[in-house]
């Protein structure tokens, strides 16, 4: 069974191979096309989910709290993420806010969410078999997660209004940049492999 | 036949001919191949390009002040990036706007191109090169989100308002559509000529 585990085909060219065993951090990649196979982490899922429940939470700060504001002649105004997808809706521009309020609050909240899903289900034993699914579902929804584009944009849309008027980062920006780190932090702690170890199946 | 799971990477034999299999550790639907790879990333390759026409030529951004309404581009906004004494913003936006959706574009085309013709060289190249497409497509996206913080707060009429322009679902469609097209492209099928040459030579 161990065996089993080992031989992989690469995702990048099909090659069969057998990953050799790895020192803790050390990656294989694929001999041929030199795609990632697997990075040995030891027993990190309990560390995905401390960083998950953090994630959780900066998630209903960046999302509630305004991420931007901005003063000209006395007049203040401040914008949420979901202000902005507002904005857009309501001046005609429907697939735009639709595209923003997907990649910048549903698709990560969706992702965090399946994250600690599919964590907390596997400390129960046997791990349930509706895992897989969920695996799927946040692997669906991890690439249309943009925290660290949206917090450029916030960079880049401050300087940018700063020719028209003053303008100051919100608590909201502050909650995405730690959301940012937290997310990377996530990605590199999470080893998939340490998941199907804990899944029983028969052929 | 043996296929590797898309999910959990088991590895599972497929009686060949079968229509549809299921990965016993994780249910996944186990494919050899993705299904119809190169006609649906074609298909999206070339709807794309459609789009990013109007994407580029129509208005994305129109800000009116006391004084004076002005109507950009994408193109336009980057040139104003620049004039306005910020060229590394005016670089950022480049890349994420300019240089990415027609690079990955002409990388899918040249991707499928090779894939079509049965080419065996220079694979590892190009499976890095769609790896690296698939994983920067989403910066392309930085507009987009520049454009709804700029339209959700400067909106102090009649002092100053912005209004995104038609431009907007263009652009927007084009990084969906080679998102999209980056997904159905199966990485695989670069190495398949290669092996069955091999298999050829024994």
């Amino acid at each position: 069974m161990r065996d089993l585990d080992a031989t992989v085909a690469c995702p990048g060219c099909d090659l069969i191979q057998r990953i050799p065993p790895l020192p803790t951090g050390g990656t294989a990649h694929c001999p041929r096309c030199g795609d990632g196979l697997a990075t040995r982490l030891g027993n990190t899922l309990e560390r995905t989910l401390a960083l998950s429940i953090a994630a959780a939470i900066l998630l209903v700060i960046a999302n509630t709290a305004p991420v931007m504001g901005l003063s000209a002649a006395g007049v203040q105004a401040s914008t949420t993420l979901s202000g902005a997808a507002e904005e857009l809706w309501r001046q005609g521009r429907e697939l735009g806010a639709v595209v923003v309020v997907f990649c910048s609050i549903i698709a990560p909240v969706a992702y965090v969410s399946f994250m600690l899903t599919l964590l907390l289900s596997l400390r129960r034993n046997p791990a349930p078999s509706w895992i897989g699914a969920v695996m799927r579902a946040m692997s669906a929804m991890a690439p249309w997660s943009m925290d660290e584009v949206v917090m450029l944009a916030i960079l880049v849309a401050l300087i940018k209004i700063a020719a028209l008027a003053n303008t100051t980062p919100g608590i909201g920006m502050y909650a995405l940049g730690a959301l940012v780190v937290v997310l990377a932090a996530i990605k590199v702690t999470f080893d998939p492999r340490e998941v199907w170890r804990k899944v029983p199946w028969t052929a | 036949m043996i296929v590797s799971c898309p999910t959990c990477q088991l590895l599972s034999r497929v009686p060949s001919g079968s229509e549809v299999a299921h990965c016993p550790r994780c249910a996944a639907r186990l494919m050899a191949r993705g299904h119809y790879s190169l006609q649906r990333t074609w298909a999206l390759v070339i709807a794309s390009a459609i789009c990013y026409i109007p994407a580029n030529t129509l208005p994305v951004l129109t800000t009116s002040t006391l004084r004076s309404s002005q109507s950009d581009t994408v193109l336009a906004g980057i040139l104003y990036l620049y004039t306005s004494g910020s060229w590394p913003l005016a670089l950022i936006v480049l890349i994420a706007s300019v240089m990415i959706p027609v690079g990955k574009l002409v990388s899918l085309g040249y991707l499928l191109l090779s894939v079509q013709r049965g080419s065996v060289h220079a694979s590892r190249e190009r499976t890095r090169m769609f790896r690296l497409v698939e994983k920067i497509g989403r910066w392309s996206m930085l507009d987009i989100f520049v454009i709804a913080f700029v339209v959700a707060l400067v909106q102090l009429p009649p002092l100053m308002t912005a209004q995104p322009g038609p431009g907007v679902p263009f652009f927007a469609a084009v990084v969906i559509l080679t998102m999209i097209a980056a997904f159905t492209f199966d990485p695989r099928l670069i190495w398949d000529q290669l092996h069955a040459q091999q298999q050829a030579h024994g």
